[in-house]
C-alpha cells in the first residue's frame, strides 16, 4: 500500500506554526502524498500558514480548556482514524507536547512509534526513519513491520523548511471525546521566561559550557560570551545534570539539536550524548584542558587549554571591539 | 503515598556503545548500571514519600537478562522494594512492548504516582512513560522541573519553550522529570547494606499475563534495515594555549564575517 496520505501534528506558537512543524510539512509533502495537519486548539489564524507549506486540510480540536495537548490531540485522532479516515503516516516533532501526542495515540492505535528521526524516505508503503547513534557517527535506519497508521517522531532541524505557495488550508472541525481521567492535566498558569538575545534552536551563534568550567558561578562567562556575538547560551547534560542550568539549554541528544553558523564548546569535552546534537554546526570552535577530549577530532579550530584563562581574554578582547 | 518509579539499567555511558551485527541492536551485556537519569525520579519519590509522612517507593524496571545492580543503586539510595522483569522473550522488543510489559508490573505495586525519567539515556525513546500512562488509564505531566504532591493533587512546573507551566492533576498520574527536578543522594554504606536485604521480585512476561509473542523481536512493530556510516567530520586545526589564542578565535570569527 502506498504512502498518500500524511498527517502532520501542527504546533504553534500563538499564530505561528513552530519553526519543527515547518520542517515536517515540507518533508512530508516531498514524499508526494497528500499532506493534512491536526491541530490542538484553534486553526484559523494558521490556515495561511498551514496551506503555503503544503497542507490542503487542518483538522482543528477547538479549545481544549487548558488542558495539556498529548490527550485531547491524540484522542481526536483516534476517533477519525476509527471512523474510517486514516493516514499512512503521522509525523511529530519530538517536542515536549509532540511526544506527549505520540506516546497516547501509540497506544490508542496499538502501533508503535518511531522516535528522533533525522531522516525519512518512502519507498512504496514502506516508510524508513533514520536515526544517528553513537554521537552521529553511524546512521540506524528503521521500518515499520506491519500496517499503518505509523507514527514517527522527528527531531528539529532534520529538514529545512520551504513553503509550497499554497493557498490556505481548509479547516475542519474535530471532535475530542471524553478521555476521561486520562485528560486530567491542566495548566493553571503560564510562566514566560525573560530571554535576552536569540532562542537557543535558532541562534547564528551557540557558546555552550560544561564541566571543564569548574563551577555553576562560572556559566556566566559563557552568557557573557553568547551576548557579546549575539548568539544564545547552551550547554552540555553534565552542568544541567548538575543544577548548574535549567535543562532548557541542554545541547544534545536529550535536549535541543542545534546547528549554528558557529558552536563554541568551553569546557565540554564531547561525550557523544552531545556531539549528536551539534556536530551539524557549520563551524566548530573547542576550548577544552584534555587534548585527548573527542570534541577535537570534529572541531575546525581547537584551543587546548584552560577556559577560565581564554574565556575572559576572548571576553575581554570582543569587548574592546565594542 | 505509594510511588512507583520507572527505572532502566543500562551499559555504563562512559564506555563506547557496540551494536549487535547479527540484529543491529544495541549490546547490552555485562553490567549495567542505573540510568542516572534515573536517580533523579528515585530521588524525587523518596522526598514526595517522606513529605507525605509515609508510603512506599517501588522501583521497577525491564531487562532480559536478570540484571540487578542498577535497581540496587536505588534500593540502597532508599527505595523500599524492587520489581524486575526479566525474560529472554523481551530482547528487541519496542517502546510500545516495553511500556506494556512495564505498565503490568506497575499495577502490582498499586501506585498513587508513577515517576519516570523523560527519556532514558541509552534508547532516548522518550515516549515510554506517557504510552504507560495511557496503558493504566492515568493521566501525565511531562518534562517536570519541580513537583510537589498536597493531597490527592501532584502539582508540577513543566518546561516549555518559553519557560514553564504550572500544570496540576489528580492522582493517579504519571509524571516524568529532568535532570536536575531534586539534587540525588549517594548511597550510603548503610543504604548499599540494607539494599541486599530489600525485597526484589522477578518475574517473567507470563507472571504478568502478557503473551511472549506480543514481546520482544516477535512483536515489535519496528526493524532495523541496515546501520550506514554517517558523513564524517574531519579535525581541523588544533594547538596548545600560549596565551594568545584568544586572537586565533577572533579571527576565525572573523573570518567567517560572525563578527
Amino acid at each position: 500500500m502506498a504512502i498518500s496520505k500524511i498527517w502532520v501534528v501542527a504546533e504553534s506558537n500563538g499564530d505561528k506554526l513552530t519553526t519543527s512543524t515547518l520542517e515536517l510539512l515540507t518533508a512530508a509533502r516531498a514524499t508526494g502524498a497528500t499532506v493534512e495537519a491536526v491541530v490542538g486548539g484553534d486553526a484559523t489564524a494558521l490556515a495561511a500558514e498551514l496551506g503555503e507549506f503544503g497542507a490542503s486540510k487542518v483538522y482543528a480540536t477547538g479549545s481544549v480548556g487548558g488542558a495539556l495537548l498529548g490527550v485531547p490531540v491524540a484522542s481526536a485522532m483516534a476517533a477519525l482514524i476509527a471512523g474510517g479516515n486514516a493516514p499512512d503516516l503521522i509525523l511529530v516533532a519530538q517536542s515536549y507536547d509532540g511526544r506527549d501526542v505520540a506516546g497516547r495515540l501509540s497506544v490508542k492505535l496499538d502501533k508503535t512509534v518511531l522516535t528522533n528521526g533525522i531522516g525519512l524516505s518512502v519507498d512504496g508503503g514502506s516508510v524508513v526513519v533514520d536515526h544517528a547513534v553513537f554521537g552521529g557517527t553511524k546512521i540506524v535506519k528503521a521500518s515499520f513491520t506491519g500496517p499503518g497508521p505509523h507514527i514517527v517522531l522527528i527531531r528539529a532541524k532534520s529538514f529545512a523548511a520551504e513553503s509550497a505557495g499554497g493557498g490556505a488550508a481548509v479547516v475542519e472541525a474535530v471532535a475530542v471525546p471524553d478521555a476521561g481521567a486520562t485528560n486530567g492535566a491542566t495548566i493553571v498558569e503560564r510562566h514566560m521566561e525573560e530571554r535576552i538575545g536569540p532562542k537557543l534552536d535558532e541562534a547564528a551563534i551557540v557558546v555552550s559550557g560544561g564541566r571543564g568550567l569548574g563551577e555553576a558561578e562560572k556559566y556566566s562567562m559563557v552568557e557573557a560570551l553568547a551576548k557579546l556575538l549575539h548568539g544564545a547560551p547552551g550547554a552540555s547534560r553534565a552542568i544541567v545534570d548538575a543544577g548548574w542550568v535549567p535543562y532548557a539549554y541542554q545541547v544534545g541528544q536529550t535536549g535541543k539539536t542545534v546547528k549554528p553558523e558557529v558552536y563554541i564548546a568551553a569546557g565540554i569535552s564531547g561525550a557523544t550524548q552531545h556531539m549528536v546534537g551539534m556536530k551539524g554546526a557549520k563551524n566548530i570552535i573547542a576550548i577544552n584542558k584534555d587534548k585527548e577530549a573527542p570534541i577535537f577530532g570534529i572541531c575546525d579550530l581547537g584551543i587546548v587549554g584552560d577556559v577560565h584563562k581564554v574565556l575572559p581574554k576572548l571576553i575581554e578582547a570582543l569587548q574592546a571591539r565594542g | 503515598m505509594n510511588v512507583a518509579v520507572c527505572v532502566k539499567q543500562i551499559p555504563d555511558p562512559a564506555t563506547p556503545g557496540k551494536l549487535d551485527p547479527a540484529t543491529n541492536t544495541l549490546v547490552r551485556e555485562g553490567k549495567l548500571i542505573l540510568d542516572d537519569s534515573d536517580a533523579y525520579g528515585v530521588e524525587m519519590a523518596l522526598r514526595l514519600v517522606e513529605a507525605a509522612g509515609g508510603g512506599e517507593v517501588t522501583l521497577v524496571s525491564m531487562a532480559p537478562n536478570s540484571e540487578q545492580s542498577g535497581l540496587r543503586t536505588g534500593l540502597a539510595m532508599g527505595a523500599h522494594k524492587a520489581i524486575l522483569v526479566s525474560d529472554p522473550a523481551l530482547k528487541g522488543s519496542d517502546a510500545l512492548a516495553t511500556a506494556k510489559v512495564l505498565a503490568a508490573a506497575i499495577k502490582r505495586a498499586n501506585p498513587d504516582l508513577v515517576i519516570a525519567a523523560t527519556e532514558s539515556s541509552d534508547g532516548y525513546t522518550g515516549t515510554t512513560p506517557v504510552q504507560v500512562a495511557e496503558l493504566l488509564g492515568f493521566a501525565s505531566i511531562t518534562f517536570a522541573k519541580k513537583v510537589t504532591v498536597s493531597g490527592s493533587e501532584v502539582s508540577v512546573d513543566r518546561q516549555t519553550e518559553a519557560g514553564y507551566d504550572e500544570v496540576r492533576c489528580a492522582l493517579p498520574a504519571v509524571v516524568t522529570v529532568t535532570a536536575g527536578v531534586v539534587e540525588v543522594r549517594y548511597p550510603s554504606f548503610k543504604g548499599i547494606m540494607a539494599a541486599k536485604g530489600k525485597p526484589l521480585e522477578e518475574l517473567k512476561v507470563a507472571d504478568l499475563g502478557i503473551d511472549a509473542g506480543s514481546v520482544g523481536w516477535a512483536g515489535a512493530g519496528q526493524r532495523i534495515d541496515s546501520v550506514v556510516d554517517a558523513e564524517a567530520r574531519s579535525a581541523g586545526e588544533v594547538t596548545e594555549d600560549d596565551g594568545e589564542s584568544h586572537m586565533k578565535i577572533i579571527s576565525f570569527l572573523e573570518q567567517l564575517k560572525v563578527i
